[in-house]
């Protein structure tokens, strides 16, 4: 599903350079739900921006799908992005002067839907979270979990091959955390492919492998025994 | 362009203009001045070309009234300060020998003790030609001006003015076909014509040339003569060249410049039609510049917007919104802030006009006579917005883009 071999990548700063990746080799397949851990300055949130085609790497090779990820131009990542991938992040994102429910549909906007089908589509996707009740709401009307639960539903809207993850429970409280990587178990035990980036333990427990990465390089890839959120619901 | 006919397109830019509802409007005021200026200078342009062309309206503007004087040099045994004379044999001449002539009127005119019943009163009474009404247009109201007829057969008839028909008449009364006395000499009312602009000595009365000719005992005499040049023709040229021919048929010293007096109309005209066509570059120099002011001032504005989105636009571009996607909006929300605030200018710009007309435009002394703009100004101004609000809307659009999306994602 995802295959990634050599991947390199370094930042310029000032007359230097700052090798971040060096030399990378991951390969996920579909329906894993992988942890990527590392101290800050590891490269877990480069390694996470290149597979999210938000960054490019400098040599290696990335496959996702069966599809080559090189040469990227701008609109040929935002086409690969709306296909392929759906985006959690930290502090949500959502647009503030939208509703949940228009939030949930902006991908498929992008992808080019009918309204009609959007707001069906968007309706049911917030279903799924459990905040159809809340469709008409704005962003600062929701808490933090219910936010960060549309900005799920928004990833999911696309039928992404992909969930990417950036410390999903990053902005939230334990228990919210905890309802939160509960709901993600479920989207993972349905097919869904989850990648994450984390730096707390007890999260990157709940996911089913987890890779160390130390100064550019993964240190460690294990498969772990997963252990349910909802446990501590 | 089909984006453009979809509902989503416009309730993204109403979604995000009506976020900041204060600053979208007060973006809008610059260019909304710039347009009002530019509609209300031009429609009172406009109106004061109109107020003048009323007042040169019943002339000829192309045409030059010489009457003669005293000379001033002695010339083949004459003193100087001989009276001269215009004879009527001098507008022939004229109108043979002077290259562009439309026509040359002689003229006279005198004063008339006029009575009708018993209403008297002292006019200036003129000797006039059919052509007259060529030159100084005659709007008749009732009859008619002086025809060949008249001439040839020295008719007493008169054509009258409405004010003299005023003073005259009592309220309505019917006077085609009466009689009024002219110096004891009865004279037959022909016509009525409205009382004359407000440029250029106006008449009360008209009668024919050759009966003027013979009560006043005036023989080949002429008070004065009104030349008219073709339109192609230089009128200073043709008042030239008209002096030039009266000095040598009056015996008058070549470069005599006093023994010939002149009113040079098209002279006057270009003066104004000059000044008319400068104030008007002024006011579109002053509406176009204003309202490139106010298409920055959104621009600016705009600019100031996109990097506040910064991050939702990084969200948009992760969500799958391509570059031009996103610059399309930016653009889309330029043009429609400037269009909006232009069409609200040109309807303000437009009641000004109407309060304007209904304030300085009414009566015959008006100073602004219909002041207006017309629907061709209205679009051209519309295409100005238009092309400014896009040209002005690249600018943010490109910066809306310039960051990376990994950029403006990047947590604090």
């Amino acid at each position: 599903m995802l295959k990634i071999n050599k991947l390199h990548k370094s930042y310029p700063i000032g007359d230097s350079s700052l090798h971040v990746l060096k030399g990378i080799d991951l390969s996920v397949e579909e329906g894993e739900m992988v942890a990527i851990m590392g101290s800050s300055g590891s490269g877990k949130s480069t390694l996470l921006n290149i597979i999210g085609m938000l960054d490019e790497a400098d040599e290696g090779e990335y496959i996702l799908d069966n599809v080559p990820i090189k040469d990227l131009t701008e609109k040929k990542a935002a086409i690969y992005r709306n296909k392929f991938l759906g985006f959690i992040f930290q502090s949500f994102n959502l647009i503030n002067y939208k509703n949940a429910l228009d939030n949930v549909a902006l991908p498929l906007y992008y992808q080019g839907l009918k309204r009609k089908e959007r707001i069906e589509t968007a309706l049911f996707h917030l279903e799924k979270v459990g905040l159809k009740d809340w469709a008409h709401h704005l962003p600062k009307e929701l808490s933090g979990g219910q936010k960060q639960r549309v900005a799920i539903a928004r990833a999911l809207a696309a039928n992404p091959k992909l969930l990417l993850a950036d410390e999903p429970t990053g902005a939230l409280d334990t228990k919210t955390s905890h309802e939160i990587m509960a709901f993600i178990q479920s989207l993972n035990d349905e097919g869904k492919t989850i990648l994450m980036v984390t730096h707390e333990e007890d999260i990157a427990s709940m996911c089913k492998r987890i890779v160390r990465l130390k100064d550019g390089v993964i240190m460690e890839d294990a498969f772990v025994e997963q252990v349910r959120a909802s446990e501590y619901v | 362009m089909r984006f453009l006919l979809e509902r989503d397109t416009w309730q993204e830019v109403f979604d995000s203009l009506g976020k900041n509802k204060l600053r979208t409007a007060l973006t809008m005021v610059g260019v909304w001045w710039g347009i009002l200026l530019l509609i209300v200078l031009l429609g009172s342009a406009r109106g004061i070309e109109n107020s003048f062309n009323r007042l040169f309206g019943s002339f000829a503007t192309n045409s030059v009234f010489v009457w003669a004087q005293s000379t001033s040099k002695p010339f083949k045994g004459f003193q100087e300060g001989r009276q001269v004379q215009l004879k009527i044999t001098d507008a022939k001449k004229i109108e043979d020998n002077v290259e562009g002539i439309e026509f040359v009127v002689p003229r006279n005119r005198n004063q008339a003790l006029v009575i009708h019943d018993f209403l008297s009163g002292n006019f200036s009474v003129s000797g006039d030609y059919p052509l007259l009404d060529q030159v100084q247009k005659k709007k008749m109201i009732q009859g008619r001006f002086i025809n060949q007829t008249d001439i040839d057969e020295n008719r007493k008839v008169v054509a009258i003015s409405e004010e003299i028909y005023k003073q005259l008449f009592e309220k309505d009364a019917e006077m085609i076909g009466e009689y009024i006395q002219l110096n004891g000499m009865n004279f037959k009312i022909v016509g009525m014509f409205e009382t004359g602009g407000n440029m250029g000595p106006s008449d009360d009365m008209n009668i024919p040339f050759t009966t003027f000719q013979q009560i006043y005992n005036m023989g080949g005499n002429i008070g004065w003569m009104m030349i008219t040049g073709k339109p192609e023709y230089d009128i200073s040229q043709i008042e030239a060249d008209a002096k030039l021919i009266l000095r040598n048929l009056n015996k008058v010293h070549p470069e005599d410049n006093r023994a010939f007096g002149s009113f040079n109309l098209g002279k006057e005209f270009e003066k104004i039609t000059g000044f008319l066509t400068g104030m008007q570059f002024l006011t579109w120099f002053v509406g176009i510049a204003t309202l490139f002011a106010g298409v920055f001032a959104i621009g600016n504005i705009l600019l100031i917007t996109v990097r506040e989105r910064t991050k939702e636009i990084g969200v948009r571009r992760a969500l799958g919104a391509t570059p031009f996607e996103i610059k399309r909006q930016v653009v889309l929300e330029a043009v429609f802030i400037t269009l909006i605030a232009g069409l609200i200018g040109i309807i303000t710009g437009g009641l000004i006009l109407m309060l304007v007309d209904s304030l300085f435009g009414q009566g015959p002394e008006a100073v602004l006579v219909n002041a207006s703009v017309s629907i061709s100004i209205v679009f051209i101004a519309l295409t100005i917005l238009i092309v400014l609000g896009t040209l002005i809307g690249l600018i943010p659009a490109f910066k809306a883009t310039s960051i990376k999306p990994i950029d403006a994602l990047r947590e604090e």
